[in-house]
């Protein structure tokens, strides 16, 4: 089970990828629209992303509670294997 | 016991001829910004459309299925007494009986043929690409007109920027006949009939609602397959295909599929949709055509084409251009 750290390490890496945020700023108080300038779409690529790197599942509907980076890091937690 | 006999049909059917119609009116991003909350690099970033067209009053469904079909029949080189089946894809008829299939066949002097309308959403071109192949196959048809036509400004609320920004009027056809070598490969195709919800005009309604964020995770997750299934039953590889031309729902669902799929540098990626938006039924063939316009594309060339789309459907194949 990776830690709290190692889950923020992962998610900052697919936030570079996919919306080409930088690492340091995928900080848990982060909104992914108002801080880091993540649109709708892109939300979407990053849910898959994270179902695929971690192993969840997140529904559509879930994805629309999902605000802030720290929402992100506690739903991996709390859905993980 | 009398048996009942079966017609020859022939070793493979082609695209004869394309033809599109686009509408008069360009409406630009800045002009749907003032009447809406949005702007220019807010659309051009996430579904990437420059501008789109809307039909006026005086392009109908049918007059914009005739100019396109009628370019596509020149095209061809056939008479229009050589077709004997007419499918109009549309999923835009707010006068829902009759079909326009018979009018549009009518009207461009075809006499008398099989003609229906097929609504299978943004897939209903190569939905019925599929069932024409299959028709000059079977010889029930020899040579058959197939059109995609949408107004779909006609069925969105032209203030819901969800919607408003994307959905786009046009017209494109091809007409299909027999051959020995075959021009279009086995369809793959399906649907996902649990996601009916997601682009719908609900029960009482007269516009569209769309889950944007629901299509686009389906789009660029479940069509790669049947992209890879296209060519795999048409016996190509990514490497042999030279046109990608998949329905122009959003820029970057396109550009998510390129990259999946590994094409050659010289392979075209049709991006008609910056010029267009999203037509439905009409989006293939407007972009194959544009791409021949421009040279882009040329006759001969081996085209990837995909429709998916409200059902929620899809199918794709191999095409080889006229």
């Amino acid at each position: 089970m990776p830690s709290t750290a190692d889950i923020q390490a992962g998610l900052a890496e697919i936030l570079e990828e996919v919306a080409g945020v930088a690492p340091a700023d995928a900080t848990p108080e982060k909104s992914f629209t108002d801080d880091l300038d993540v649109d709708s779409l892109s939300m979407v690529e990053i849910a898959t992303a994270v179902e695929d790197k971690f192993g969840v599942a997140i529904p559509d509907d879930e994805l629309a509670n999902i605000k802030t980076v720290g929402d992100a890091m506690s739903f991996i937690e709390k859905n993980q294997g | 016991m009398t048996t009942i006999k079966l017609r020859e049909g022939a070793a493979g059917a082609t695209i004869l001829g394309l033809g599109s119609y686009r509408p008069r009116r360009r409406v630009t991003n800045d002009e749907l910004a003032q009447v809406m909350d949005t702007n220019d690099e807010w659309i051009q970033s996430r579904v990437g459309i420059a501008e789109r067209r809307w039909a006026s009053e005086d392009e109908t469904l049918v007059d914009m299925s005739i100019a396109a079909g009628g370019k596509a029949l020149a095209a061809s080189g056939l008479a229009p007494d050589q077709i004997d089946l007419v499918i109009v894809a549309s999923a835009s008829l707010t006068a829902p009986i009759p079909g326009i299939g018979p009018q549009v066949a009518h009207r461009l002097g075809i006499p008398r043929p099989g003609a229906f309308d097929l609504n299978a959403g943004c897939a209903g071109f190569c939905y019925a690409l599929s069932v024409a192949n299959d028709a000059i196959r079977t010889g029930e048809a020899t040579n058959v007109l197939v059109v995609g036509v949408e107004r779909l400004s006609d069925v969105t609320d032209q203030t819901d920027r969800s919607t408003a920004v994307i959905f786009a009027d046009g017209a494109g056809a091809a007409v299909l006949g027999p051959t020995d070598e075959p021009g279009i490969g086995p369809v793959a195709w399906g649907s996902d009939g649990d996601q009916y919800t997601a682009i719908e005009i609900a029960a009482g309604r007269s516009t569209m609602t769309m889950a944007g964020q629901t299509v686009y995770r389906w789009a660029t997750t479940k069509l790669t397959q049947t992209l890879l299934e296209a060519m795999e039953k048409a016996g190509v590889t990514a490497a042999d295909i030279d046109v990608f031309a998949p329905h122009q729902a959003n820029l970057r669902i396109i550009e998510s599929m390129a990259k999946k799929l590994g094409f050659s540098e010289n392979t075209v990626i049709a991006r008609d949709i910056v010029q267009s938006g999203n037509t439905s039924a009409a989006s293939v063939p407007l972009a194959l055509t544009a791409l021949m316009e421009s040279g882009e594309a040329k006759s001969g060339d081996l085209a990837l084409v995909l429709g998916y789309g409200a059902g929620l459907t899809f199918a794709g194949q191999v095409l080889r251009l006229p």
